[in-house]
């Protein structure tokens, strides 16, 4: 693959998810160190908030991508070795959606039921 | 002219001495790497505490064990460092702190908040 500017979209994205990522961490963060839920109801009743859903179902989304980017860049740096590189991608890759897949269900739980 | 394959070559780490940016910059992938590992930790213990109130009695007993303790100190600073290396590095990105005086003040600067930030909420939590 030629491109003149290979790897620009990654180093993007990567970027792009840190200022979310901060964002929701120093928000939320911030929140739950000076009120803190207290008990599993009103825990429950937070999460499960339309904007509070969305917002985390976002904050997952991105700490997916940004997390891939830079595992990848840390795999690409000490695997040399292509069956070695491609099995640590691959493993990784199916890893972080498999938790992407869990947090999108315990989301989708703590809305329902 | 000499091939390069004469070049000498000298790529032993830990037998370098680092500069404060390059210590800077290896444990914001230190920790960037301890917080990809807490991923799926975190996801579970963010279900169980949904579940149901004993799910959530056992997540908060967990975080007060002192194992979940040391767990939380270490996440702690893994996040404070990289946040603040990673801010660091926005900068950089946009043309600000890239001279090496500048740098290397600015590395030295978010290891010491990296630790004291760490400590601040660690203590704020306790």
């Amino acid at each position: 693959m030629t491109r003149p500017v290979q790897g620009l979209r990654a180093w993007g994205l990567q970027r792009i998810s840190s200022l979310y990522l901060l964002g929701f961490i120093l928000f939320v963060g911030g929140f739950f160190l000076v009120d803190p839920p207290l008990g599993y109801q009103q825990w429950r009743q937070w999460v499960a908030r339309p904007g509070v859903s969305v917002g985390t179902a976002l904050f997952f989304i991105m700490l997916l991508v940004h997390a891939w980017v830079g595992i990848r860049d840390v795999i690409m740096d000490y695997a040399h070795n292509l069956v070695l590189r491609v099995v640590l991608l691959g493993v990784v890759a199916f890893g972080l959606i498999a938790c992407g897949a869990w947090a999108a269900r315990v989301l989708v739980g703590a809305s329902t039921g | 002219m000499r091939s390069p394959r004469a070049r000498p070559v000298f790529l032993n780490l830990l037998r370098i001495r680092q500069s404060v940016t390059a210590i800077a910059s290896i444990l914001h992938r230190l920790s960037g790497l301890l917080l990809v590992v807490s991923i799926p930790i975190l996801i579970y213990f963010f279900d169980v505490s949904l579940r149901d109130a004993r799910g959530f009695a056992m997540v908060e007993a967990a975080f007060d064990s002192i194992a979940g303790r040391l767990l939380l100190v270490i996440m702690c600073w893994s996040l404070t460092h990289h946040m603040l290396a990673g801010i660091r590095f926005l900068l950089i990105d946009l043309d600000v702190g890239v001279e090496i005086a500048t740098a290397r003040r600015s590395a030295a600067a978010v290891i010491a908040l990296g630790l004291i930030l760490a400590l601040a909420v660690i203590g704020f939590a306790l």
